[in-house]
């Protein structure tokens, strides 16, 4: 059924996309990542955590994609398996014209430095035994970017454009403050010359001033070496400064996909409007209108069947509780997937499909208590 | 960099002096603090205006560390008055969550300690608690009771091996002995759903692990409200969750406060969460006030530097800029504060006077105080901060 019901999400999207030709360097269809649930004695596996559940997008050469939703959404688990860091449970994943799923070993390793991770937290991600230098070189010698006799001298560029002093070069990660560190891993990972990066909520453990040097310093080094970035962040008002393109996710699921200015503008779906109303903003007389919405997520173990989102929709119709909307093109460039949005004819498939889970649900024998 | 780690350096003389040093005070002081059968006069002080709950006046909390003492807040004044909402902004190491400790005197004693000014708890009846001097004893009756605290993990804040039921119980009982049983579990399921929690039979006999966050933060403010507090003191309630969450939380905490008649000192980092909830906003940077007054004053005419650059700094949805702003360089040490102006060196609109002593405080209207030399010709001057030397102890 899942299966099924993925295959037809990518099917649309593919349709809503294919008549543009760009230069995407990546292409994400229809990724699922699940996670075994096994029981205690006999590691069977009883259930499975639906991280990411059927998410679609593609990256533009040298643009920035924000990925933002809820804590727990599967935004982090969605960029982790894009790098393969982990293997993915179906979907696939195309990096630059290659299947980054499909790879052998030795050419996972060759296309590794092409794509970079920067972590959320500055604190955990560096080897406290390592010093910056060494951090920041290791694995530039591992993979030969430049000739040994130039080492030293790359090393001090990189550090020079990520604003980081070379005399820095000897000392160890205890030694520096937050945002600094930060710059160290931003550092480790352009030191590769890459073309993407994903960017795994880099600013939320820094202070607001501290925030700013680094989105700044993303932004130029994007100017300076063409990169693209994949920028995961529950922070809105950093998503809207940085991304050209925004996905927001709920529960394993993409839910709108839009250019940053339409999304910001007109939001479609109800879970994307209550979540912009509820950015708190620096201005006492600005007039709260926010959507409160009832309840927490719900499991993603066991999520709701239908609209992953109804339980806790304003909006929601008979339909959204049997029947998952469709990734559709609602506006030009806005893909967006509520049933609010479906046009007569997807109405009539909806309805006739509604039925159907009910009789399912229902079986035969409770037909004659339906009136 | 030579230069850089002589100024750290610290010789095995100078290390047992300052270890030798700091325990002769503690000491002093804790015994000090011991001592139940204290004559009330001495930590009984009064108001300095009647519709204030807590007056902080001057306070100077220090911590007595192995490389020297630290003056994390060195002279703090502010007031918060009766049913408002008082915001206290600044980056981490401020001194923020340090001053809301020394109002509970939860700090990391004996090395962190209290060592002058006033915190001046109003008691309703005239009369007002120095906090500052008050023993342990009276301490355990006030805190949880009058005076209480969220904070910011609800994961860590609640006990993990005890069920939910019994970590409310636990507040009422130790705080109004004389009831009974039913009492207070009649008590705990009211402010259950006070919070907004539908199931509160299921939810009374859970575990933390059992809740998701929103729901854990809603189980500690039920803890913090159930002795129906004059003051509720939240640390960052809502850094470790979620937006939508968020939103929820601070309506529900706003809502609160109406009801039970209670004032709130929010702490936060976000200014965004601060607009939209306090009436008075206090600004710090390094330990010390830089600016405060009615969220208006501050949000609509932000005057010191440092807060200006705070606002700059934050992008805002719905307003396009290219660069955000950053405010150059960074904190200066805290073992070693400069004698000037702590925010010079990153100051971009510096002056003449700037080279002197620390600013003083300047009253530029009725509600907003500012310290900075560029008011200095504009507003009354109402008083410089004042530190503790340490040696005079």
């Amino acid at each position: 059924m899942a299966e099924k019901m993925n295959n037809f999400y990518a099917d649309s999207f593919a349709q809503a996309r294919a008549p543009r030709a760009d230069d995407c360097i990546l292409e994400v269809n229809n990724l699922v990542k699940w996670f075994p649930i096994k029981s205690s004695f006999f590691k069977r596996t009883i259930g499975n955590v639906k991280a990411v559940d059927g998410v679609s997008f593609k990256i533009r050469r040298n643009e920035t994609m924000g990925l933002m939703g809820g804590s727990g959404c599967g935004k982090s688990t969605c960029g982790r398996t894009i790098l393969r860091l982990q293997e993915k449970t179906a979907g696939d994943v195309i990096f630059d014209g290659q299947d980054v799923f499909a790879l052998s070993r030795e050419q996972l390793r060759k296309i590794r430095p092409r794509m970079q991770l920067v972590f959320q937290d500055p604190y955990s991600s560096l080897s406290p035994r390592i010093p910056v230098g060494e951090i920041i070189g290791e694995a530039v010698r591992e993979h030969d970017i430049v000739p040994k006799e130039e080492f030293d001298d790359y090393i001090t560029r990189v550090m020079d454009v990520c604003g980081l002093p070379s005399y820095y070069k000897e000392r160890y990660p205890h030694e520096f403050s937050g945002g600094q560190r930060q710059r160290i891993c931003i550092a480790r990972a352009l030191a590769l010359a890459p073309d993407f990066i994903v960017c795994d909520e880099p600013v939320s453990a820094l202070d607001v001033s501290i925030q700013a040097q680094i989105i700044n310093l993303l932004k130029q080094l994007q100017e300076e070496f063409g990169l693209t970035y994949l920028f995961i962040s529950h922070d809105l008002s950093v998503v809207e400064h940085i991304s050209d393109t925004v996905g927001v996710m709920y529960l394993g699921n993409m839910v709108e996909y839009a250019p940053t200015e339409k999304i910001f503008a007109r939001p479609l779906n109800p879970y994307t409007k209550a979540l912009f109303s509820a950015i708190p903003v620096p201005d006492p007389d600005y007039k709260l209108n926010r959507i409160i919405l009832k309840g927490s997520i719900p499991s993603p173990a066991n999520p709701p069947r239908g609209c992953k989102f109804h339980t806790r929709c304003d909006h929601c119709m008979e339909v959204c509780k049997y029947v998952p909307p469709r990734w559709k093109e609602v506006e030009p460039e806005h893909f967006c997937a509520c049933h609010q949005y479906n046009d007569a004819e997807e109405n009539r498939q909806a309805q006739e499909e509604m039925l159907r889970a009910k009789k399912e649900e229902n079986g035969p024998v409770k037909d004659t208590e339906v009136l | 960099m030579a230069e850089k780690k002589k100024s750290s350096y610290i010789s095995g003389k100078e290390s047992r002096k300052i270890t030798k040093f700091n325990r002769r005070i503690t000491k002093k002081l804790e015994k000090e603090r011991a001592d139940a059968n204290k004559d009330p006069a001495l930590y009984t002080t009064k108001m300095r205006d009647e519709n204030n709950v807590v007056e902080f006046d001057n306070v100077c909390t220090y911590f007595f560390s192995d490389v020297g003492v630290v003056k994390a807040v060195d002279g703090v004044n502010f007031d918060i008055p009766k049913h408002t909402t008082v915001g206290v902004v600044g980056e981490s190491g401020c001194g923020k969550s340090v001053t809301s400790l020394s109002l509970m005197q939860l700090l990391q004693r004996p090395t962190g300690q209290t060592v002058g000014g006033q915190i001046r708890f109003n008691k309703g009846d005239g009369t007002a608690y120095n906090i500052v001097n008050t023993p342990n004893a009276i301490m355990e009756t006030l805190r949880g009771n009058k005076i209480s605290m969220i904070f910011q993990e609800p994961m860590t804040a609640l006990n993990p091996v005890f069920r939910i039921g019994q970590q409310i119980n636990e507040v009422i009982e130790l705080h109004y002995p004389e009831m009974s049983e039913e009492d207070v579990k009649a008590r705990t399921l009211e402010m259950l759903e006070l919070v907004g929690i539908a199931n509160k039979e299921g939810v009374y006999s859970m575990y933390p692990h059992e809740l998701s966050g929103g729901m854990r933060q809603r189980i500690c403010i039920a803890i913090a409200l159930a002795c129906s507090p004059t003051l509720i003191i939240a640390d960052e309630p809502t850094t470790a969750l979620d937006v939508t969450i968020q939103a929820q939380i601070l309506d529900l905490l706003q809502n609160l406060k109406d009801k039970l008649n209670s004032s709130i000192m929010l702490i936060t980092h976000d200014l965004g969460v601060v607009a939209g909830m306090a009436d008075y906003v206090v600004v710090m940077y390094a330990g010390r006030v830089v600016e405060k007054g009615t969220a208006d004053d501050i949000f609509h005419h932000p005057m010191h530097p440092y807060t200006i650059g705070l606002m700059k700094s934050k992008p805002v949805v719905g307003q396009k800029v290219d660069m955000l702003y950053n405010i150059p360089g960074s904190v200066p040490n805290p073992v070693s504060m400069p004698d000037y102006c702590y925010f010079r060196d990153r100051c971009e609109m510096t002056c003449g006077r700037c080279r002197g002593s620390y600013p003083p405080e300047i009253r530029v209207s009725d509600t907003h105080v500012v310290s900075c030399y560029r008011y200095y010709d504009e507003g009354t001057v109402l008083g410089y901060p004042k530190s503790v030397n340490v040696e005079e102890l």
